[in-house]
Order: structure tokens, then sequence, then C-alpha cells
């Protein structure tokens, strides 16, 4: 056992880094140095997590317990399985290029930014490790109030319209969730998730505690008809909280169906499956439509946000159908595998997507498509690249945007062609809404005069989109390491949906 | 008859004494200094404050075990140790931001040191009555003393306007108390509250003590600022001078909850299943009134007025299971509430200027830019009353609704969080002002030199965050105090 207690210091590190930009951040050059350190360092102390893993054993690792209330046996307990160490690393890679790509943009109140970020980049990490419910809860609510902030400080003219709808919709959801655990507190007398997940439960009640948790988590991810508060909180986000937003906080949402809903309420689960799978087939459809028709681009990226994260609960859920319908342990296994290669690739592809957009809003001070047009005679390698995350976006082979979607197709087949069938109208319509955007922002002629000064990308922004680039071209042709990380994580999950709890 | 006195009753009783000797020297003290030496009141008053709080922790029995005193007039048990230390602390509390408000006002009388420190005995008698009359006693100390404090700006007409108004509806509740304490007396033949939780079942008309239980749970709600009988709070916390408000809002409610626990479970547990649906009433009328009217506030104090309605409402939670394990989070809550209230008060008190009351929501503007550590210290205390973790405020909330949820109440626990949702959006409101909108041109003003003040409120307010990670033993305390 690792004597370092690695998780603790990934959560705590940046939460105390925050802190200190704060107290010796007034000198703004300051303040964005100690972040970019901070955020290496997290970066850094990651690593050992991915290495030492061990993957072949699967099941919780890195295992950190106090007790923390004892009246209430809650627990100040976190753990890691192949998933969650994905989604750290996803975090902490991002938290870094996020830190870097806002240090032109941002020059107002840096520190406060700066340890803003800081500060919800530990809740996430939290969010991540948690393996007792009160503590996951308490991370979860937790990192709205620096997004709040974030969007509401830092955002575009009806950022206060935009933070409000943020804060209050995600509270609603969540909240309803927080009776479920005291439920099931009162089940159990304890907090731990482990013990949830073997309770034993009735029908009826894991029926509501189902919809309690999808209240919470759909909301989060977001999921059609609920998602209405995302467009509205990226467009007004500056461009570093709409990356987070993109690339990690919506992944919690799916973290959640994993770490929640399927092993706590396996029947309900998959008796309402077919609620969650509807919802992820109209949101793949329907939302694709509604991207099309946008003429925000980060109103755009924002609605293909929805329609590629419905691919993360399609892929959780079919699981449920393909292991107690047809005994294919295999397709589900695919199936979870696929929603969380859709997460972290959707992680990268957003992320850079809305990075994308921030290096033109930083030029021209404008989101609306029709204000650009052929910057790629302008701007040729931020086009090539631009190109390059959209193709990502839809899914081209090759690309980490193919691997998650194609999977998640692969199992859907197996349960149910034709859900299969409707799911793959992502690839054309994702494909429609991409390359219109491409058509009509990167290529053709010059028509506004001030996009004919752009200057191509700076040294820092070559820096955020290159990572970015590696890291979605690496995870599209060899995405074996990250797949065999959860591998073994993914199986017992699938393990545990067999058994019945009623 | 005559009753046998015991001098070991008067150790019992030392923190009080001791306060109450206190009080009358300060009274003398301040009769011979000059109004500019006023701080020595101050400090004397403080002084007394943490002395008294050191007694009580001193005399502390074993907990949860509890000693009587006077024949059942005085209990002292390990409630009445918790709900005193947070008295003597919120009191404290609210004497420091008091200070510089009522100096700036000319206010900074010695009777504004002495009113708090009678009203701070009567709420330490209140805790620990053990009949009738000793909560009675208590209340009216605590009751007369306020209602002159929120008169202590008479030449201003709102504040004289509140304190007629808390008078009359706080003689009506005391009237309304009174006249159920007569029906208990009449069915039991005792004042004393464990003789008439005793006598239960032997009543020779039952209905003369549920008639009576009715007027009591009237009375408290008043006194605790429940719904339906809310209507004096929003007036007498708005037109009171804001440092006097600090004190209204909080320690009073730790003495209100005493109140309730003493007269419902000390007195009527019984009947606890009638009062525990009256209670579930009240909690839902209190939770609906005070969010959904807070929403419509522009000044600030009204609107910490309505949510205070909401809190008790949230408090009461904890009541209807009428369990130890139920008790003992109302009055975690009632402590976490109280705590930050007196942050969030004190902070319109400590950004107050002479000729500038800073009360209106629209006042907080921009203090981000002005003051990001002031803004931080609002938003903390904000957040807390919103309930969002990890603040104090979300598990007192966590504590309430677990409560209601082990009590069968379920659809209690749902109606509560629906209104608390609809509650974050007037505290979110605050938190955008102070950090979304630009700053006004009069609201710019240099912040206060007072150094004392600075350094409590930035304390209490980091409390927020310091309770909210560890408040396990707090908690734990709460627990014993009730043996859970």
């Amino acid at each position: 056992m690792d004597q370092w207690p690695l998780l603790s210091i990934l959560i705590w590190l940046p939460i105390v880094g925050a802190i200190l930009v704060l107290a010796f951040g007034r000198d703004a050059r300051v303040a964005r140095w100690l972040s970019l350190i901070t955020t290496l360092a997290t970066l850094i102390a990651s690593l050992p997590l991915y290495l030492n893993y061990d993957a072949v054993a699967g099941g919780m690792q890195f295992i950190e317990s106090h007790a923390w209330i004892n009246a209430l046996k809650a627990n100040y307990a976190l753990g890691v399985d192949g998933i969650a160490v994905a989604l750290i690393v996803l975090t902490t890679f991002t938290s870094v290029l996020v830190i870097i790509g806002s240090w032109g943009p941002i020059q107002k109140r840096v520190s406060q930014y700066m340890a803003a970020m800081l500060v919800l980049e530990g809740m996430l990490i939290g969010i991540f490790c948690a393996t007792d419910a009160l503590l996951f809860y308490v991370f979860f609510e937790a990192m709205l109030i620096p997004m709040f902030i974030i969007i509401g400080i830092w955002g575009g003219p009806r950022r206060v319209y935009a933070t409000l709808k943020f804060f209050i919709y995600t509270f609603l959801g969540s909240i309803f969730m927080l009776i479920a655990l005291i439920y099931l507190h009162m089940k159990t007398g304890e907090f731990s998730l482990a013990a949830f997940a073997t309770a034993p439960l009735g029908t009826t009640e894991q029926a509501w505690i189902f919809f309690a948790f999808l209240a919470g988590f759909a909301i989060k991810v977001p999921m059609w008809p609920v998602h209405t508060w995302l467009p509205d909180a990226h467009v007004e986000a500056p461009t570093g909280g709409s990356v987070i937003l993109a690339a990690i906080m919506l992944k919690v949402g799916g973290y959640g169906f994993i770490r929640f809903s399927l092993p706590i309420t396996p029947d309900a689960s998959q008796e309402y499956a077919w609620v969650v799978i509807a919802m992820s087939l109209v949101a793949v459809v329907y939302i694709g439509y509604v991207a099309l028709v946008q003429d925000d681009m980060k109103k755009l990226i924002a609605y293909s946000s929805v329609a590629h994260m419905a691919f993360v609960t399609l892929g959780i859920f079919i699981s449920l159908a393909l292991v107690r319908n047809y005994a294919n342990a295999d397709a589900a296994r695919l199936g979870i595998q696929g929603a969380m290669v859709q997460m972290i690739s959707h992680g990268f592809v957003s992320g850079a997507m809305f990075s994308c957009i921030g290096v033109l809003y930083d030029r021209l001070h404008s989101r609306m498509i029709k204000d650009y047009g052929g910057v790629l005679n302008v701007m040729p390698w931020f086009g090539g690249l631009f190109i390059f995350f959209s193709m990502a976006n839809c899914g081209l082979p090759g690309t980490s945007g193919f691997v998650g979607e194609f999977m998640v197709i692969l199992a859907s087949f197996q349960s149910n062609p034709w859900i299969a069938l409707v799911a793959a109208f992502t690839l054309i319509i994702g494909a429609a809404y991409t390359l219109w955007l491409v058509k009509r922002v990167i290529f053709g002629e010059v028509t506004n005069p001030k996009v004919a000064k752009f200057e191509d990308l700076n040294a820092r922004e070559w820096i955020v989109l290159g990572s970015f680039a590696a890291a979605v071209l690496a995870l599209g042709i060899y995405p074996k390491p990250l797949t065999d990380l959860m591998d073994s994580s993914v199986l017992q999950i699938v393990n545990a949906l067999m058994l019945s709890k009623a | 008859m005559m009753i046998p006195f015991n001098p070991a009753d008067l150790i019992a009783i030392q923190p009080e004494l001791v306060l109450l000797g206190a009080t009358c020297a300060i009274l003398l003290i301040d009769l011979f200094i000059k109004p500019s030496q006023r701080d020595i009141t101050h400090w004397l008053s403080i002084a007394t404050l943490a002395l008294t709080s050191y007694l009580v922790w001193r005399g502390a029995p074993e907990l949860s075990s509890g000693v009587t005193a006077f024949n059942g007039m005085l209990l002292h048990d390990g409630i009445s140790v918790v709900l005193k230390q947070f008295i003597l602390l919120t009191s404290g509390l609210s004497l420091f931001y008091a200070r510089n408000y009522m100096r700036e006002r000319s206010l900074l009388v010695g009777e504004l040191y002495l009113l708090v420190l009678f009203a701070t005995l009567g709420m330490m008698l209140l805790v620990s009555a053990g009949s009738l009359i000793t909560v009675y006693l208590g209340l009216e100390l605590l009751a007369l003393s306020s209602y002159a404090l929120v008169a202590m700006n008479r030449d201003s007409a709102s504040s004289a306007e509140a304190a007629i108004k808390y008078f009359v509806l706080g003689a009506l509740a005391s009237g309304l108390l009174l006249y159920g304490m007569s029906m208990i007396y009449g069915a039991t033949g005792s004042l004393d509250l464990a003789t008439i939780t005793g006598k239960f079942g032997q009543v020779e008309h039952p209905g003369w003590l549920a008639f009576g239980l009715v007027f009591l749970v009237c009375g408290i709600a008043f006194k605790v600022g429940a719904a339906p009988f809310h209507m004096w709070l929003p007036d007498v916390y708005h037109g009171a001078p804001t440092a006097v408000t600090v004190f209204i809002g909080s320690a009073p409610k730790i003495a209100a909850f005493g109140l309730a626990y003493r007269l419902l479970e000390g007195g009527l547990g019984p009947l606890s299943g009638q009062w525990t649906l009256m209670l579930a009433i009240l909690a839902v009328a209190s939770l609906a009134v005070g969010n959904v009217l807070a929403i419509a506030q522009s000044n600030l104090k009204r609107m910490l007025a309505y949510s205070t309605i909401s809190h008790v409402g949230f408090m009461l939670l904890g009541f209807v299971g009428g369990t130890p394990a139920g008790y003992s989070a109302a009055m975690f809550y009632i402590i976490s509430y109280t705590m930050t209230a007196t942050v969030a008060f004190g902070m319109i008190a400590l950004l107050a200027r002479k000729g500038f009351e800073c009360e209106e929501i629209d006042d907080f503007k921009g203090l981000n830019q002005r003051s990001p550590w002031y803004a931080a210290i609002m938003g903390i205390a904000m957040f807390s009353l919103a309930g969002v973790p990890p603040l104090f405020g979300f598990f007192a909330k966590l504590l309430v609704l677990k409560a209601a949820i082990d009590a069968g109440f379920l659809w209690l626990a749902i109606v509560a969080i629906v209104f608390a949702i609809i509650g974050i959006y007037y505290y979110l409101r605050v938190v955008k002002v102070m950090y979304f909108d630009a700053a006004a041109e009069e609201t710019a003003l240099p912040l206060p030199s007072d150094v004392a003040l600075r350094w409590v409120i930035s304390i209490n307010g980091l409390a927020l965050i310091v309770l909210g990670l560890a408040w396990g033993p707090l908690f734990d305390w709460c627990n014993r105090a009730f043996g859970v």
C-alpha cells in the first residue's frame, strides 16, 4: 500500500493552491504562475495514480478512510477504480490547459478567477474519489459555488441569468438525490457506497430512489429534456469555464449513473432503462437538429455536447437490457466501456472545441458564426486544428470521437438493431452541423475586414490546442491503454448487475 | 406549606447569580463613567459573558443525567448547558457587532449592554426551566428587555413602530401561553413540568390538556416566529436598529428552541402524537411563507427576517418525530442558524455608516471590488443559509431532513427541500449583487476601523466553513445532551 495519501493530496493540493493564490496573487502574474504550478503539480501527482493502479486486479484502490462523523457513520472515505482514475487524469490534464488558456483572456480579478478554477479542480477530483455518499454529495454540490462565481463574474452579457439558472437547476436535481441518500442511510445505517450497493431494496423503493438519482444526474449530464441550462451556461461562461463545464462537469452525471444508479438500484434501472434510452435517442436526433440551426458557435457546441453525452447514457443503460434480457455480458461490457471512452473523448474534444472558439472570441469578441468566414486564409494552423477537432466531433475514425460512439452503437445493436440505427444517425447529423460550422467559419472568402487582421495562434494557444490534439489522436488511434485501465472495473460493475436486489 | 431551602441549589444557579450580580455592578459602574469611556462597559459586559460561560462549563453536570434545583423549578442538564453556551456566545457576538454601529448613531448607551445582559439572563433561566413559572419568568425577562432594545433609537419612527408591534404581539403571545398554562395547571394541578408529565393518564379532564396544548403551541409559534404567527417578525427585524436586530435575530432563537423543547417534550411529551402534527403544519406554513415572501424583499434585513421564518420551519422538522435524535438535530439546526445569522446581520451592521444604513440589498453592490474579504464572508453566510455544502448550514439541513424522514415524515422532507430550492434564489441574489454587479457611488465608503469587530466577524464567518468540515464534535455534543 502506498504510504502517501495520494487521493487526499490530489483533492487538497489545488485547494491549498487556491488559498495561496488568493493570499499572494494581488499581482496577476504571480496569481497565474502560482496556479499553473499548482495544476502542474496536481497533474504530476495524478500520474502515479495511473501508473500504480493495478488494472488487472480492478476494484477500489488507493483506499483512504478516516472517521468523519461518527454519529452518522459517515467517513472521509476515498478510493478509485479504473473508471475514476481515467476521469481524474482527464481532470488534472484539462485543468492545466484551462489555466494556460486563461492566461491572456482573463484580465479582471485574476487571482479570484484562478482560485475558483483551482477549487473547482479539487472538488471535481473529490467527486471521482469519494466512496462515501455524503462526501460525494458534499463535493457534488460544493463545486457549484466556484462555477457559479466563474460564470457570474467573468461571463458574457447575460451571465447573471445564466449562472442563476445553472445553479438553481442543478441544485434542484441533486437535492432530490439527497433525500434518496438519507433514505438509504436510514436503511443501512451508514453512508458507504458499498453498503448501499449490497442493501436489499424492494422494487418500489428502488423505483423512487432510481428517479431521485435520475433527477440529479440527468440534469448534470444533461439529458434531454432537462438540458436547457447548458446552452445558456456555456454561452455566457468564459472560455475556461466552458471548457471545464463541458470536459469534466458533464462527466460527473455519467459517472454518477455508473457509481450510484447501477449498483444501488439495478432492478429499477433495468425496469426504467427504456426511459433513459428513449431520452438518449431523442437527444441524439432532436438535439442534433437543434444544433444544426444555431447561429452562435458556443451554443452549437453546447447542443452537440448534449447529443454526444446521450451516447454515454445510452451505453450505460443499454447494458442492463443486455445483461438481464440477453445474458450478453460481453456486449454489456462493451456498452459501459464505450460510454466511458465516449466520456473521456468528449472531454478532450469538447474542451478543444471550446478552446478554439475562445481563440476566435479573443480576436473578434463575437461568437456569431456569421461574423466569421475564411479564417483558414489568415490562420492556417488554427484552421487546421479546428478542422481536426471538428472531425473528431463528428466521429471520424482515427480520432477519439469514433471509438466511444462505435462501441456504444455496437453494443446497442446486440440489444435492438433499431436503437443502433437511431443512434447511428448521429454520424450524419453530427457531421452535418459540425462540417457546416467549419464551412461557414473556416472556409470561404474573408468577408469581415476584422477577420483579415487575425494573427495565427500564439505559443500559449499552441500549447493548449496542441495538447488536446495529441490526446484526441492518441485515444483515437490506440485506445487500448484506456480500455485496459477500465476493463476489470467495468467487468465488476457488469457482474454486479446480474444480481437482483429485490 | 414550608418549602425547604437547600443551599446547594445556589451552586446550581451560580452562573445565573454571577451574571445577575455582574449586570447590577455594570449598571452602577456605567452611571459613573463618561460617555466617551463606554468601552469600559463594553469590555466588562464581554468579560461577564465570558465568565458566565466558564462557570456554566465548569458547573456542567454529567451530560444527559442532569440535576434539579429549587424543587424542580430549575433543571440543569446537558441540554441547558449546550443552549446556554451558545446563548452566551451569540450574545457576546452581537455586542461586538453592535458597538461601532451604535456609537456612530450616538446610541451607544449603557442601557444597550444592560438590556442585552438581562435578556441573556432571561434566556438562561428559560432554557433550564423546570416549571411553568420559571418558563414564564425567563420568557418575560427576555421579552421585556427585547422590546426596550428595539425601541433603543427612540427618535426613529420606524424603530418605535417596530417596538410597539413587538410589544403588543409579544404580549398577546404571552397571554396565549399563560392561558394554555392555566389550562394545564387546571388539568393536572401542578406547575412542575415533570409532575405534569407524570400525571398524564390520571387526568380527570384530558380535554383540558389538549385545549391547553393548542394555546401553548400558538404561544410558542409566536415566540419562535413560525407562520402563521410570524407577522411581527419582519417589521421588528426591519424597524430595529441593525445592531439590535443582530441580537434579537440570534440568541433568542436558541432560547425559543429551549422554550419549545421544555414545554412540549418536557411537559407534554405524552401528547406528542398531537403536537407533532401541529408542528408539522406550522413547519410547512413557515417554509412556504418564509421562502416565498423573502423573494419579494428588496431590504436585506426584511429578507433575512423572512428567511428566519423559513429556518424556523426547518428547525421544526426536527421536532415532528418527537424523538431525542430529532431534538438533537433541531438543536444543531438552530445553533447553525444563529451562528450564520449573526454573520449576515453583523455584516449589515459592519458596512453601515452614519447616515447610511446599508440595509438594502442593492447597497451590497460590488462589495467584492471594495472588499473581497467581507464579500467572501458574507458569501459564505449566504451559501450556508441556502444550505450548500460544505458549509455549516448544509449539514444542519441534512440532519433535520434525516430526522423527519426517520420519523416517517417523508412528505414533509420533500416539501422542505422544494421550498429550500425556492429559497436558494434570494440568497444567491445577495451573492449576485456582491460579486456580479458594479459598485454604486454612494456605497463606496471606507470600511470601519474597529479592529475587534473585523476579527470577530471574520472568525465567525470562517467558523461556518470549519464547522461545516468538522461538525462531528458539535453534533456529538448535541447528541450526548439528549442522551442519543
